[in-house]
């Protein structure tokens, strides 16, 4: 069957710098610099990361995250926890906008 | 949860050849010796023997989902008084320090009170590899007071700090047996501070992913265990899971084992090799053969290369230095930061 996403095709990553190296060369560089340790612990930077992907809806980033995740000791109460945040910052998104449409509807009704 | 022993279901997976044959086929992965040439390491020799490693048998009273010895209740290969004796001679002849205790659960084996204490008259450090729900068996009652009284270390298996992950890897009420056991050996003094009984834990993943950071996950570990249950230990130990037995099988029959030895060879990480425990240690089967390491053992994968192959031939001066055998599973020690019976190895 066909689809647009393939497993496999998260392993050809890199095929992407394949047309422009360089660039490539600083977004990588950059990507591993971001989730190495900081501020943030890499396990703290990898449930942030499953929680964008999710957000993203990303099916590579979620696959890739779920398994940083384990793999920084991280466990499924705890991914789940961050997929709420992520869940809860969209639905307060789409909530909060709420405020223009009750503008818009105040400035078009009659008082 | 693991659905029985391999060799109680009649799996093709019993067959070490059929193990064998399933890693050798692994052709999208290279030989392990190929790997190690790119790093000048080919072939793998080993140093001095420091540690003398006994699995005394392949019985257990768990059936843990990711076993690679294939243990359990229905198996009866334990090692037999005579070929334990023929150690205590090996080990005697030596200046070896460290005696690794291993099963299946060796404290099962009726001759380990023995075993224990003529090498703890030796004047050797003895480890003991214990599963901790077999210490509350029924008959085993005296058993933590006896490795108290002989100084034996403790290496305990608790693959994470929570119900969930635990029972799924060890079996439904392992991980509540485990805390009560725990509870029990720091009473008797195992792994408080200041206290001469090392209690140390040994956690392998849950599924089919690598080990978290050490470092990071002890203080997981030690962080939760007391908060929750007030238990203290000294360390945690990791340890990757190797594609042996039912952990091969899980990795089988779930559709991981390709994605997760392409994982063990993408981590592959060459400041592992020069700690490899297969280049300090000797490891001997519950029928007296000779191994580099556990895992070999379990793969039936003897020591070669002229090197003697059996207890009754131990000679320690032709077995130090000796050539090391090699298959692809032995990224699993290389993966990271590294695997081995005492956790991380960089």
């Amino acid at each position: 069957m066909e689809h647009y996403y393939h497993r496999e095709d998260l392993g050809k990553f890199a095929e992407i710098g394949k047309e422009s190296p360089e660039l490539w060369r600083k977004f990588s560089a950059w990507y591993s610099a971001v989730f190495s340790e900081g501020a943030l612990t890499e396990r703290e930077k990898a449930l942030i990361a499953l929680a964008v992907a999710h957000t993203v809806q990303c099916p590579y980033c979620i696959d890739a995250y779920s398994h940083a995740c384990l793999e920084k000791g991280s466990n499924l109460e705890q991914m789940t926890e961050a997929l709420h945040v992520a869940a809860a910052i969209r639905g307060g998104a789409s909530l909060v906008h709420g405020v223009q449409m009750r503008n818009l509807v105040g400035k078009i009704e009659m008082p | 949860m693991s659905k029985g022993t391999l060799l109680r279901r009649q799996s093709p997976l019993a067959s070490l050849p059929e193990q064998v044959g399933i890693l050798d086929r692994t052709s999208f992965i290279p030989p392990f010796e190929k790997t190690l040439r790119q790093f000048g390491q080919s072939p793998l020799h080993g140093g001095e023997v420091e540690i003398f490693q006994i699995n005394v048998g392949k019985q257990c009273n768990q059936l843990c989902a990711h076993c690679h010895v294939d243990a359990g209740p229905d198996r009866t290969e334990i090692m037999s008084r005579e070929t334990m004796a023929g150690c205590i001679r090996a080990l005697a002849s030596t200046n070896i320090p460290k005696v690794d205790i291993t099963g299946g659960a060796p404290e099962l084996n009726p001759h380990f009170r023995w075993i224990v204490g003529e090498i703890r008259a030796l004047g050797r450090h003895v480890t003991d590899r214990c599963n901790l729900t077999v210490l509350a068996v029924k008959g085993q009652e005296d058993l933590p007071a006896f490795l108290a009284a002989h100084q034996v270390e403790l290496l305990c298996s608790l693959p994470y700090y929570q119900e969930r992950e635990t029972d799924r890897q060890r079996g439904l009420g392992v991980f509540q047996r485990s805390i009560d056991v725990l509870k029990y050996l720091n009473r008797l003094g195992y792994g408080i501070a200041g206290s001469e009984l090392a209690l140390n834990l040994v956690c392998n993943p849950v599924g089919a992913f690598l080990p978290a950071c050490q470092k990071v996950l002890e203080e997981d570990f030690k962080r939760n265990l007391h908060r929750k249950f007030g238990i203290q230990f000294n360390h945690l130990y990791c340890i990757t899971n190797m594609p042996i037995s039912r952990f091969l099988e899980f990795l089988l029959e779930s559709g991981n084992y390709e994605r997760y030895m392409e994982r063990l060879v993408q981590a592959f990480n060459p400041t592992t090799i020069s700690g490899l425990m297969c280049r300090n240690m000797i490891s001997i089967g519950w029928d007296g053969r000779l191994f580099d390491c556990d895992f070999n053992q379990m793969l039936g994968l003897e020591v070669s290369f002229s090197a003697p192959c059996h207890i009754s031939d131990f000679d320690v001066a032709r077995l130090s230095h000796r050539r090391i055998v090699t298959g692809r599973h032995c990224y699993g020690c290389t993966a990271g930061a590294g695997s081995s019976c005492s956790g991380a190895t960089t």
